[in-house]
């Protein structure tokens, strides 16, 4: 049976290149902060992985912190500035933070977290798209906000947020700004100079790389308290011995998305298109969850009425095609993906939606082989359906 | 999702899916925004419940529990069927998991809706004889 993975978002294949730099390093042990030869091996090999992950977003080396992930920069950020109740040296600004409706749950509950003990936060509604007006934004800024976080693009429907106009924003009122760009970075340009972020987060495991590595972006200048207290690695900005394992895939990948991007951001365009096309030519009552162009090159956020996505999943999967879904059904709350309900899409209709999100190992003969397999099956359930009026 | 095999067999080919022409009693609970919804016909004969159709929009627990409780119920007396429990229902699937386990409440809900449905039904024609 043919296995086609359409759930990149989710995570993705470690690159052939990275498991080969993977396989190389397996015997380097040395603890990068030793200042004897096994230490100093490992820590040329961290520098060169923070010089190419740098590299890739346009930043300065010293401006790489590495850490486990997009969960804990996102953690990092408004902890760090919002860190109430504590004393140090570093004291927040403000006691509210802007947000948006539509972030991933590692910023939406930490946010509500913070709430908690006395953080005002503002989440701030998103258009039919998905998308973010920045005067919303404007017109949210109190004297009290320290903190404006906005994610680059939307993990479930892709949709591209206007990053670099809410950063010009928080410039001009003096707020520190920050972006989840954990599914933007390596498929489309990141720049942190073009964009004016003072914060960023990414993540290995979603360009190819190892899970449980990432890196924060911290603007030179910009003062946070630290998550992870404890030895001086990464700047004393995180504490913890460096998983060096992880940070050398995360750099070889990093060197390589830069390298295949142009490219692959051109094909996997064309061929999540033609997916959706070929979807919606076949199927009726077929709708795209996302903005139609200002959208991730692999994603397709595609709603099929009438149906429950947990069943059009699993049987998807008895064909071999992975992908994944907005219902309920598949969370832990009777809720649908809150992403799709901001947006103003129908619960009924959020329950049917399921995200194919290309990557490098996606062809043309997935595609149709999706094409293929996928329009019987939504029949099959709409036939099963009582919501379906039946010919 | 870990579902038996049970469930899986049912997902995959499930019994009695459709309507019934002229059914005796429909029983529809649940809620398309909660993302379940479950559809039964049945046809009544000599007290016995001679024909069951289910139509389900929900997960594959969902579309398994309807499809087991058509099985379950089939030619059975229907005080008989109206003991049917949402545990019965779920051990008849060998097991659902905890999160799902609101899906065999729902069978055993429009089984007994569909019974009543059928018997006001029959109340009222009484009533206008």
């Amino acid at each position: 049976m043919r296995r086609v993975y359409m759930d990149n978002n989710a995570t993705t294949p470690i690159h052939p290149e990275v498991m080969e730099a993977l396989k190389e390093s397996l015997g380097l042990y040395g603890n990068a902060s030793s200042h004897h030869s096994f230490g100093m091996k490992a820590r040329e090999k961290v520098e060169e992985a923070r010089a190419s992950v740098a590299r890739l977003i346009g930043a300065e080396p010293e401006e790489i912190v590495f850490n486990s992930g997009g969960t804990e920069g996102n953690n990092y950020v408004i902890k760090g500035l919002t860190c109430a109740g504590r004393t140090c040296a570093i004291r927040p600004s403000g006691n509210h933070i802007i947000t948006s409706a539509t972030e991933h749950p590692s910023v939406l509950n930490v946010a509500k977290c913070v709430e908690s003990f006395g953080i005002e936060v503002t989440y701030l509604p998103v258009d039919k798209y998905g998308l973010i007006d920045p005067d919303d934004v404007e017109k949210a800024i109190k004297d009290s906000t320290c903190l404006i976080s906005i994610m680059y693009a939307n993990n479930e429907t892709g949709t591209i947020e206007p990053i670099e106009e809410i950063a010009q924003i928080a410039r001009k009122h003096d707020i520190l700004f920050h972006t989840d760009a954990v599914q933007a970075v390596g498929k489309i340009p990141v720049d942190v100079n073009e964009l004016g972020v003072d914060f960023l987060t990414l993540s290995g495991h979603k360009i190819y790389g190892p899970k449980g590595i990432g890196a924060l972006y911290i603007r030179k200048g910009r003062k946070i308290c630290p998550l992870i207290d404890g030895g001086h690695q990464e700047m004393s900005l995180r504490a913890g011995t460096e998983n060096t394992l992880g940070i050398m895939g995360l750099g070889k990948a990093a060197e390589i998305a830069a390298r295949e991007m142009p490219q692959e951001k051109k094909r996997l365009t064309a061929l999540r298109d033609r997916l959706y096309e070929g979807l919606a030519e076949r199927l009726e009552e077929t709708r795209l969850n996302g903005h139609p162009t200002n959208r991730l090159p692999g994603t397709a956020n595609i709603g099929f009425k009438y149906v429950e996505g947990e069943s059009i999943l699993l049987r998807l999967d008895m064909e071999g095609i992975a992908v994944s879904t907005g219902s309920a059904c598949t969370s832990d709350s009777l809720e649908p993906s809150h992403v799709l309900l901001a947006m103003g899409v129908p619960p009924e209709e959020a329950h049917g939606a399921m995200r194919f999100s290309l990557g490098r190992e996606n062809t043309d003969e997935d595609t149709d082989y999706v094409l293929e397999k996928l329009p019987p099956i939504i029949q099959d359930l709409r036939q099963m359906s009582p919501l379906y009026a039946k010919k | 999702m870990q579902y038996s095999a049970k469930v899986l067999e049912h997902f995959r080919n499930p019994r009695n899916m459709g309507q019934i022409e002229d059914p005796d009693g429909v029983g529809e609970v649940g809620n398309p925004i909660c993302g379940d919804v479950m559809k039964l016909y049945i046809k009544i004969d000599d007290d016995k419940i001679a024909d069951v159709k289910f139509e389900t929009f929900g997960c594959a627990a969902a579309i398994a529990t309807s499809s087991i409780v058509t099985e379950m119920v089939m030619g059975k007396p229907i005080d008989e069927a109206l003991k049917i429990s949402a545990r019965a229902v779920a051990e008849a699937l060998d097991g659902l998991p905890p999160i799902k386990m609101h899906c065999s409440n729902l069978g055993a809900d429009a089984l007994k809706a569909a019974i009543k449905d059928y018997r006001s039904k029959k109340a009222a024609a009484r009533a206008s004889q």
